[in-house]
């Protein structure tokens, strides 16, 4: 077993710390400041195909593999928590359904947009009434002659209202099993913006990843063409799920990445403050709490890895995405709170990143299935 | 249109530079970089690509790992790419080098040779001109901006109080500042391209029409006698006083040390 990375995987791995320290970093505090979505970022990365990573070149993909996608986000997380998700959502909530269940007509029109660059993804799946469980759903689409009709909303939508194209889940059928229960089936569908009936509804005001546009998308007798139907009718279930199994090892790339870049600032901070005479790095407690933490983010790191390379190999790739995901977002919330905790007041100054890493980690315990989900994945896998 | 642009991997001199105990400086101590200003001329050439779709080859002369660099270049867009290295190369000072690097590119279909002005680590700024009188091809030294136009380059050259603007017919050589551009990054899938690539690799007995007795450090006529980093200064000398007693200490000042 290797454990060192290969000539192209560094030189990538020094290309997404070059751009992020260059072009990420210095935004990272004004885009958390101002809540706004870093479009001249994204723009950059577009141009430089980071859009598109794991996509292969005849789709207008870089054709890399799902490794570097991963490092790509977690170098951008290391100084830009809101940077990262950006990439995850688009690459992984997007572009990876319509790459995995897609027509070939589909992916020619949206995955190649997607993936060069010129348009941008989200999935819609979660709604006021249901988050973890997805029985509660409610948007409904129902076949009209040749167009499907959408009616409902969907909540905390990455990508909001800045994305061009939109997986969204939706009710197609509701049928009863044996004991008369009732089921709702879902479908997957691709949305266009500007599709006739969707609408944004309010922005929501976050904790952290402040820069991430995130919406309620509102369908009121929204009309799309019946070829949009993504996946077999019925089956956007298993693909919402397959789905977040490849988000869950963005975010857990995303919080991986927000752990080390805590670690890269707390090591300078401690080396520099001095009490009691000493930088606080000759301190054994602090010493003892760095070693913890880069001992438990090298865990995280080869969680998330391994994670990434069942991606490229494995059809099913559950169980290592949620232990990534578990593994690597505790990871980020505990060292961030360590680090502030380092900081002492100045770690509790908006002045500082750290301040900020704290609130954008809390999130990655949260979306694409929270801690406890991931939980339920893992001891699923143990029991059945 | 054939564009050659020369390239160097030399230790990035930002954290400041190391040396071996002999004087000569410690590579393997330094991280290993693209000469800026050569980075600047692979930038200009790949623009000229991007435009009149040429074809854009990157040639090095080193140790085998300076592939890394040739790497890079193709990651950016260079379309191949050449590497120099033969022991009875190494230790070449700018007469050898500039002799070995013309008796590659003689091997090579050229328009327009490009090579940065000088590199971050001999800041000679002499390679370049030299291989263009190997090559017997007219040399734009300092370009600041390059335009091809037909069968000719329009150069931009930066003097330090003015700028000349100079045409030249093609086959011509020239030479490029950092200030020239802002280089492109590499993209993930040029990586992955770039390291599936075969670099070719020539030796001594590939370079056409040079002499044994110009290569190497057989072959290099500069002797160097000792090498150190920036002698860092003191601290410096602070006072304190109203403006007339500090014109007078200062005059004192420059009148004990004979300024004035």
């Amino acid at each position: 077993m290797d454990f060192t990375l290969d000539k192209k995987h560094e030189m990538a791995r020094a290309l997404f710390r070059e751009f992020a320290e260059t072009e990420v970093k210095p935004l990272a505090q004004e885009v958390d400041e101002t809540e706004e979505f870093p479009m001249e970022t994204v723009k950059k990365m577009q141009k430089y195909g980071f859009m598109g990573i794991p996509v292969p070149k005849e789709y207008g993909g870089q054709g890399c593999d799902p490794l570097t996608y991963v490092m790509c986000v977690e170098e951008l997380s290391k100084v830009c928590a809101t940077t990262g998700v950006i990439v995850s959502a688009h690459t992984s909530l997007c572009i990876d359904p319509i790459m995995t269940y897609g027509t070939e007509e589909q992916k020619q029109k949206y995955v190649t947009a997607l993936a060069s660059g010129e348009k941008i993804g989200a999935f819609a799946l979660t709604e006021p009434g249901a988050g973890t469980d997805a029985q509660g759903a409610q948007t409904k689409a129902v076949l009209d002659g040749d167009e499907w009709v959408l009616n409902g909303s969907k909540c905390f939508i990455t990508n909001g209202k800045v994305a061009d194209v939109y997986i969204v889940i939706a009710i197609t059928s509701i049928t009863e099993d044996k004991r008369g229960r009732k089921k709702k089936n879902f479908s997957a569908f691709i949305v266009d913006k500007g599709a006739p009936g969707f609408s944004f509804g309010t922005k929501e005001k976050k904790m952290g990843i402040r820069g991430s546009s995130t919406y309620e998308l509102i369908f009121e007798d929204c009309r799309i063409p019946k070829e949009n139907l993504l996946g077999a009718e019925g089956k956007g279930f298993p693909i919402a799920m397959h789905t977040l199994d490849g988000g869950r090892i963005g975010i857990a790339s995303q919080a991986l990445g927000i752990a080390e870049g805590a670690l890269d600032r707390v090591i300078a901070y401690t080396k520099e403050r001095k009490q009691f005479g000493r930088s606080i790095a000759q301190q054994q407690n602090t010493q003892f709490k760095l070693a913890d933490m880069a001992a438990r983010i090298e865990a995280a790191q080869l969680l998330v890895y391994k994670a990434a390379m069942a991606k490229a190999t494995q059809k099913v790739y559950s169980v290592e995405a949620a232990k990534a995901k578990l593994f690597a977002a505790e990871t980020a919330m505990a060292v961030t709170t360590e680090v502030v905790q380092l900081f002492g007041g100045y770690g509790y100054i908006r002045e500082y990143d750290v301040e900020r890493m704290m609130r954008d980690a809390k999130i990655t315990e949260i979306y694409e299935g929270t801690s406890e989900v991931q939980r339920m994945v893992i001891s699923g896998a143990l029991l059945k | 249109m054939n564009i050659v642009v020369c390239i160097k991997q030399v230790p990035d001199t930002k954290g400041g530079v190391k040396f071996n105990p002999d004087g000569t400086l410690d590579r393997a101590a330094m991280l290993a970089i693209m000469n800026p200003d050569d980075k600047a001329g692979l930038e200009a050439a790949l623009r000229i690509k991007d435009e009149t779709g040429a074809k854009v080859t990157v040639l090095t002369m080193g140790l085998p790992k300076a592939d890394a660099v040739l790497r890079e270049a193709m990651a950016m867009g260079a379309d191949e790419a050449v590497l120099v290295t033969d022991r009875v190369l190494g230790g070449a000072d700018t007469w050898a080098t500039s002799t070995t690097i013309a008796g590659a590119l003689r091997n090579l279909e050229y328009d327009l040779i490009i090579t940065g002005r000088q590199a971050i680590d001999g800041d000679t700024a002499q390679v370049g001109p030299q291989i263009a009188e190997h090559l017997g091809l007219p040399v734009i030294s300092y370009a600041a901006d390059i335009k091809v136009e037909g069968d000719s380059v329009v150069v931009k050259r930066q003097y330090e109080d003015r700028y000349h603007e100079l045409k030249a017919k093609m086959p011509c050589l020239i030479t490029a500042l950092s200030e020239l551009n802002v280089p492109r990054y590499m993209t993930p899938g040029g990586i992955f391209d770039a390291c599936d690539k075969e670099v070719t690799v020539w030796g001594r007995n590939d370079l056409k029409d040079v002499d044994d007795s110009d290569l190497g450090l057989k072959g290099s006529p500069t002797k160097i006698a000792k090498a150190s980093d920036k002698v860092a200064k003191g601290a410096g000398e602070k006072v304190n006083l109203d403006p007339t007693e500090a014109v007078n200490y200062l005059i004192g000042k420059f009148k004990e040390k004979h300024i004035i």
